[in-house]
């Protein structure tokens, strides 16, 4: 134990306060952001002039994971707890619209409600209890949480168990089937993305965010000047499980399917690679993580079979070679200092 | 009923023992190096790999054991050297992401050297058998021998941490690792020793189940998480601990699991008992692992200071 772990109460100390900030901060990260978003909501002319339909499921899919890994940032790169039950979220999410439509409520708002309640409710609890903790417990006890609800799920037969159960159709609005065509759905969830990104950018840079990123660089300090940690990382925390809630009722609909492969643990770790892969603690750089790691998954793939050993490998290489891991690297390359 | 209970109670152990002999080390790793390490369960994957391919080369059970315990010592050292003891001064976020880097390697490396189909070890002759317990209730000797196995390690790594020189600078380690440094010990051997011994300890916990499970690809992926479980249960670097939450995850899951759903049913209907029991069954070491931080958030044996 260093005897840094002593003193910063959850979470892992330090361990955002050299990366924070990093290439695309400030100004430059909402350009950023309207760029990407601008070439997404282009992107499904692209894919009618290609005659790619393909293109716009991937790119929904995409933009699922960054609206779980923008979620994630909030919890990793402004409040750095290490979270690493993020999927269990949208499993929770996705479960909500499996279980509401096999029961015959098919309207999304409905489902919505009840995913964003229950990701929330239990963010709620298991937060409490994991940010009673720091260092390594928490980032053990988020990922015993999260394989919790993998095996709930696992064992509910009622609706699938293991093999997952598929959506009797997509999720509809006031009774009419808006979802069914990709392209609405792919523009709905487009909607959402950037609704969320400006919603938690909103969040940072309010008086609640500033708090949270003053715990994240010294928890002692801010209690010395009378907040308690504990209430606004567990704001954050529940915040996030809603957003990723959110996500999880999109990748029900987009999948039409809904099975507890997509919480497992891996899946809670790919999360945080996209989120450090894209600059912890700017939001926009989880959303281009997100896009860059599932590009190269979907590229590795083409290659080989066996493209997680290439991942694993690109993941072990870029922390041991990058000083101050993937962003630290990165922003070296780029000539940027740190903070 | 109490026949059966006595069963299921020897199963929870042997179930105990097992995690146990994976979490000392992981424990050990996490107390004195501060390193969140997510490769462990694959050390004892690996081990069980080994064991099945020597034990099929060799012929020998025994003889398969005696070569893959080295075998496992030296790959836990070779992934110290080479990935491990490049982390220790890193963040525990760097720490996640190169060893969950290290998760994928490894499962996916198995997967091409020995395929993903699941691979058998017959059980040794010498313990196929199995001895009576009480009345017509008869008990595998070979998961007796897990048991025995276990106990006997345990004991040896009590013997070891409370009564010899390395063990003091481990429990020193763990207190205060840059303190033993500056007082001249040479903390990177201790660091060096420690991993490979956490190492050979998961592959014999992998090499001893390989002959009772299938030694398969990501087998180490579930082991994995419930050694966290215990580790937390029992405090992290706290050798002690893991022993006594061990036994407590190994029993509590398994008596769940059988007797979870023969409670119920006193209070509910069979079906909804058997259905609710079955969903309730897995959750109950994780409801455990919250009930025990709720009211000690560092674990039942806190490590400061201690490791035994």
């Amino acid at each position: 134990m260093s005897a840094a772990s002593q003193v910063s109460p959850a979470a892992t100390p330090g361990v955002a306060e050299h990366r924070q900030g990093g290439m695309l901060a400030g100004r430059g990260a909402a350009m950023a952001a309207a760029v990407i978003f601008l070439l997404l909501a282009l992107l499904p002319l692209a894919a009618t002039a290609l005659n790619d339909p393909f293109l716009m499921v991937t790119a929904t899919r995409i933009m699922i994971f960054a609206l779980a890994a923008l979620s994630l940032d909030l919890v990793l790169g402004y409040g750095a707890m290490v979270s690493f039950g993020h999927a269990a979220f949208i499993g929770i999410g996705a479960y909500a619209v499996a279980i509401l439509s096999a029961n015959g409520v098919g309207d999304i708002l409905v489902q919505a409600i009840a995913a964003v309640a229950a990701s929330a409710l239990f963010a709620l609890v298991t937060g409490a209890i994991s940010l009673r903790t720091r260092g390594v417990y928490f980032i053990m006890i988020t990922l015993a949480f999260g394989q919790m609800a993998y095996f709930f799920m696992v064992s509910l037969s009622a609706y699938g168990g293991d093999d997952g159960i598929t959506l009797p159709a997509r999720s509809t609005l006031f009774g009419a089937p808006l979802l069914d065509d990709d392209m609405a759905l792919f523009y709905a969830v487009l909607a959402v993305l950037i609704l969320a990104f400006a919603g938690l950018r909103a969040v940072v840079a309010s008086r609640f965010g500033r708090v949270l990123r003053g715990t994240r660089d010294n928890a002692q300090r801010m209690q010395a000047i009378g907040f308690s940690p504990f209430r606004y990382q567990l704001t954050a925390y529940v915040m996030a499980g809603a957003i990723a809630g959110i996500a999880g009722v999109f990748l029900a609909n987009q999948a039409e399917f809904v099975s507890p492969a997509y919480m497992t643990w891996q899946r809670s770790g790919e999360l945080i690679v996209m989120v450090v892969l894209g600059g912890m603690g700017t939001l926009v750089g989880a959303i281009a993580g997100a896009i860059a790691f599932l590009l190269v998954e979907d590229w590795l793939a083409i290659f080989s079979e066996h493209w997680k050993l290439g991942l694993g490998i690109l993941l072990v290489l870029l922390v041991l070679f990058t000083r101050g891991g993937i962003v630290g690297g990165v922003e070296r390359l780029t000539g940027r200092s740190q903070p | 009923m109490f026949n059966l209970f006595l069963l299921q109670a020897l199963n929870g152990i042997q179930f105990g023992i097992l995690l146990f002999l994976v979490a000392a080390g992981l424990t050990l790793i996490f107390g004195i190096m501060d390193l969140i390490n997510l490769g462990h369960g694959v050390l004892y994957m690996v081990g069980a790999y080994f064991v099945a391919t020597l034990t099929a080369w060799t012929g020998d059970f025994f003889l398969g054991l005696a070569l893959a315990l080295p075998a496992t010592l030296a790959f836990g050292i070779l992934l110290e050297r080479l990935i491990f003891s490049r982390l220790y001064e890193r963040d525990h976020l760097d720490q996640v992401l190169a060893t969950f880097g290290l998760i994928l390697i490894l499962n996916e490396g198995v997967k091409m050297i020995w395929g993903a189909a699941p691979m058998s070890v017959p059980i040794p002759d010498l313990l196929s058998g199995s001895i009576p317990l009480i009345g017509f209730m008869r008990y595998p000797v070979f998961r007796i021998v897990i048991i025995a196995a276990g106990l006997l390690t345990a004991l040896g790594l009590y013997l070891l941490v409370s009564h010899t020189r390395i063990g003091m600078l481990l429990r020193a380690g763990a207190t205060d690792a840059p303190m033993v440094s500056a007082l001249g010990v040479d903390i990177k051997r201790l660091f060096m020793l420690v991993f490979g011994l956490g190492a050979m300890l998961a592959g014999f916990a992998g090499a001893m189940v390989a002959p009772i499970l299938s030694v398969e690809p990501s087998m180490g992926d579930s082991v994995l998480i419930l050694t966290f479980v215990v580790i937390v249960i029992g405090g992290v670097g706290s050798v002690r601990g893991a022993f006594v939450a061990a036994l407590l995850v190994g029993l509590v899951d398994t008596l769940g699991r059988t007797f979870g759903p023969i409670l119920l049913r006193s209070m509910m209907e069979p079906s909804a008992a058997a259905q609710t029991g079955q969903t309730l069954a897995p959750m109950l070491i994780y409801i455990l692992m919250a009930a025990v931080l709720f009211f000690r958030p560092s674990g039942l044996f806190p490590s400061r200071g201690a490791v035994a």
